[in-house]
C-alpha cells in the first residue's frame, strides 16, 4: 500500500519534472530572440569595443595594438576631454537638480480629483514627445539675441538683452532652459507615486495640527523618494548622454561651452574616424555613469523609503 | 468652532483654487514654445523680425511650408521614415510580447538572471557599444541600408518594453492558462490564442512608445544613413538649418512638419501614454 503510494508519487512528481522541463524549453525559445540580441548588441559589441580602446584603429584594416596609450593621452594629454567632462557634468547636475524639483512640485499640486487635471496633464506632457530636431529649431529661435521671444521678454521687462547659447557663459544654463520644459513627464511619475500614499496618514497629520507643509514634508516626500531616486537615476543616465542639442543647435560650441562627451565622441569616432581613441572615450563614460550610479544607489540606503511597499 | 471648521473649509477652496491657477499658468508657459512656432511658420520675414514681436500674423502664410517642401524631398524622407518605422514595430512587437510572457509567466532556470541583465541594458549608454557595431556593419556593406535600424528591433524588442509587457502579464490571473494546458495545449498555442488577445492594450502602449521614439531618432539616422536619399525626416529637415540660415519662419515650418504626426499620435494614444509614464514610476 505505501509502496503504490510512494510509486504514485514518484511518477507524479517525474509527470510534474517533465511539465517543468517542457516549460523551461518553450520559456526558451520565447526568449530566445532577447538572448541572441544581448550577445550580437549588448555583450559581443561591448568586448569588442573594449579590445579596439586598446588600438588606435584610425581608417579601416589598419589596427595595432597601443596598449594603454589611449587611455594615457585622455588623462594627461586631452584637453578636450576634461573640458567635455566639466560641461557635461554641469549640464546633467543642472538638468537633474531642476526637473526633479520641478516635477516634485508639479506633481504634488496635481495631485487632486483626476477629472479636473487630465488637461494639464496632457499639456505638461506634450513637450517630451516633440522630435529633438524640431525642439532645437525651435529653442534656436527662442534663443535668437536679436529677434528671439526670450529677449523680448526680457528687454519688455527692461533687463539687458542675453546671449543664451550664442555665449559661453549662458550656453549651458539655457540647455538646462530648454531642459526644463520637458519636467511634466517627470511631474507625472511623481503624481503616480503620489496616489499611493495612505490617506489616513494625511489625516493623521490634520488631527495633530500640522498644516499643508506638515504634511508635505513628512508624509508625501517620504513615500515619493523612491520616484524622485528613480528619475535622479534615469535623469542622470539620460542627461550625461545629451547629444542632439550639441549637434544642431551649437556644434559643441561657443568655444566648446556645450561640448558634451558623447559629442566629442561622435566627433573623435565618425568625422576624424579614431575609433580606438573613441571606444576608449566610450569606456571611460561608461564608468563614470556606473560610478556615478552606484553612488546614487548607496546615498539611496540613507534616504529612500520603501515602507509604502 | 463652527466658523473655524467653516474657516478651513474656505481656506481649503481658496487653495485648491490657487494650486489650479498656478498650474494654468504652467500649462500656459509650457504650451507657448508651441505656439510661437505655429505663429512664426506663418509670418512673413518683416512681421517676423518687428520689434515689439507681433503675437500672430495678419495674414498666414501657408508659402514658408511650400518652402519647405521645396527645399526638401518630403514625400521620399516621409516615405524612409516609414520604411524604417513598421519593420520596427512588427518586430519590437513580436520579441516583446514573446519575451515578456516568458518573464511574466512561465518558469525557467535562470530566469532572474537573465532578467535582470536584460534590464540592465536599460542603463547601458549607448556608446560603448556603437563603434563595433557601426564597423560590423560597414563591414556588411550595409551602410545606407535601412538595417542597421530595423534588424535590430528583431533581436531584443527594448528593455522598457519587456518590463511593460511582464509586468502586464502579472496581472492577468493565472487560471487562465492552467485550463489551457489541462486540455493539452502547448505553450505556443496557449500565448496565440489566449494570451495575445488579452495584452492588446499594453502593446498598444508599446506601439506608440516605439513609433513615437523611431519618429524622433536622430543619432542612429545620422549614423547609418549618409546618402540623402535614404534620409529619414528628422535627419533631413537639417539640411534646413543651413540653407534657410535665418529664414525662421521656413524652420519654424520644417519643425511644425516634424511635430505634428508625433502630436497626434500622442493624442490618439493619450489615455495610454499618461498611464505607461506613470506605470514606470511606480515599479520602478
Amino acid at each position: 500500500m505505501e509502496q503504490a503510494v510512494g510509486a504514485k508519487v514518484r511518477l507524479k512528481s517525474r509527470k510534474r519534472s517533465l511539465i517543468a522541463r517542457k516549460e523551461a524549453i518553450a520559456a526558451y525559445l520565447f526568449i530566445l530572440p532577447v538572448i541572441l540580441g544581448l550577445f550580437l548588441w549588448t555583450i559581443g559589441p561591448m568586448i569588442a569595443s573594449l579590445f579596439i580602446s586598446f588600438s588606435n584603429w584610425q581608417v579601416f584594416d589598419t589596427l595595432k595594438w597601443v596598449g594603454i596609450s589611449n587611455y594615457e593621452k585622455i588623462f594627461t594629454r586631452d584637453l578636450f576631454f576634461y573640458k567635455s567632462i566639466l560641461v557635461t557634468l554641469y549640464y546633467a547636475f543642472g538638468c537633474v537638480v531642476t526637473t526633479s524639483v520641478a516635477s516634485v512640485i508639479l506633481g504634488s499640486l496635481m495631485n487632486m480629483d483626476m477629472k479636473r487635471i487630465s488637461f494639464i496633464r496632457t499639456v505638461l506632457y506634450m513637450p517630451t514627445i516633440v522630435p529633438a530636431v524640431a525642439s532645437s529649431f525651435l529653442w534656436l529661435w527662442l534663443f535668437n539675441p536679436d529677434f528671439g521671444l526670450l529677449n523680448s521678454i526680457l528687454s519688455f521687462f527692461g533687463i539687458p538683452k542675453l546671449q543664451w547659447v550664442f555665449a559661453e557663459s549662458t550656453a549651458i544654463p539655457s540647455l538646462i532652459l530648454m531642459h526644463l520644459w520637458t519636467a511634466g513627464s517627470g511631474a507625472l511619475i511623481v503624481l503616480a507615486g503620489l496616489k499611493d500614499v495612505p490617506k489616513h496618514l494625511y489625516e493623521a497629520v490634520e488631527i495633530d495640527g500640522g498644516g499643508w507643509w506638515s504634511k508635505f514634508w513628512y508624509v508625501s516626500i517620504p513615500f515619493i523618494t523612491p520616484v524622485i531616486f528613480f528619475n535622479l537615476v534615469m535623469g542622470f543616465i539620460g542627461s550625461l548622454q545629451a547629444f542632439t542639442t550639441a549637434y544642431i543647435m551649437t556644434q559643441g560650441g561657443p568655444n566648446n561651452a556645450t561640448l558634451f562627451f558623447v559629442y566629442y565622441l561622435y566627433r573623435e569616432a565618425f568625422v576624424n574616424n579614431h575609433f580606438g581613441y573613441a571606444s576608449a572615450l566610450a569606456w571611460i563614460l561608461f564608468w563614470i555613469i556606473a560610478m556615478l550610479t552606484a553612488l546614487i544607489f548607496k546615498s539611496s540606503k540613507g534616504w529612500v523609503f520603501y515602507g509604502g511597499k | 468652532m463652527a466658523v473655524s471648521s467653516q474657516q478651513q473649509k474656505y481656506w481649503g477652496r481658496t487653495a485648491a483654487a490657487m494650486k489650479i491657477a498656478f498650474l494654468f499658468l504652467i500649462c500656459a508657459l509650457s504650451l507657448f514654445p508651441f505656439y510661437w512656432m505655429i505663429r512664426s511658420s506663418l509670418m512673413n520675414q518683416m512681421e517676423l523680425f518687428s520689434f515689439p514681436p507681433k503675437l500672430y500674423p495678419e495674414r498666414l502664410r501657408w508659402d514658408n511650408f511650400t518652402g519647405v517642401f521645396e527645399a526638401v524631398p518630403f514625400p521620399l524622407y516621409f516615405k524612409n521614415t516609414m520604411m524604417i518605422i513598421f519593420p520596427v514595430l512588427l518586430g519590437t512587437i513580436v520579441t516583446c510580447s514573446l519575451a515578456g510572457y516568458a518573464f511574466g509567466r512561465l518558469n525557467f532556470p535562470l530566469k532572474n538572471f537573465w532578467f535582470v541583465l536584460v534590464m540592465s541594458t536599460l542603463m547601458l549608454p549607448p556608446a560603448v557599444t556603437v563603434i563595433p557595431k557601426y564597423i560590423v556593419w560597414s563591414k556588411l556593406g550595409l551602410i545606407n541600408t535601412f538595417y542597421p535600424l530595423t534588424v535590430p528591433a528583431w533581436f531584443g524588442g527594448g528593455a522598457f518594453n519587456i518590463f511593460l509587457v511582464r509586468q502586464f502579464f502579472m496581472t492577468i490571473s493565472k487560471e487562465i492558462e492552467e485550463s489551457a494546458t489541462i486540455d493539452g495545449a502547448g505553450y505556443f498555442r496557449i500565448f496565440f490564442s489566449i494570451m495575445l488577445p488579452l495584452i492588446i492594450p499594453v502593446l498598444v502602449v508599446v506601439t506608440l512608445f516605439t513609433f513615437i521614439h523611431e519618429w524622433n531618432d536622430f543619432f542612429q539616422p545620422l549614423l547609418y544613413l549618409n546618402n540623402d536619399s535614404k534620409f529619414t525626416l528628422a535627419l533631413g529637415l537639417i539640411t534646413l538649418r543651413g540653407e534657410f540660415n535665418s529664414q525662421w519662419n521656413v524652420m519654424m515650418a520644417g519643425a511644425a512638419i516634424m511635430t505634428l504626426p508625433a502630436i497626434v499620435i500622442f493624442f490618439i494614444g493619450q489615455k495610454y501614454f499618461v498611464e505607461g509614464i506613470s506605470f514606470t514610476g511606480m515599479k520602478g
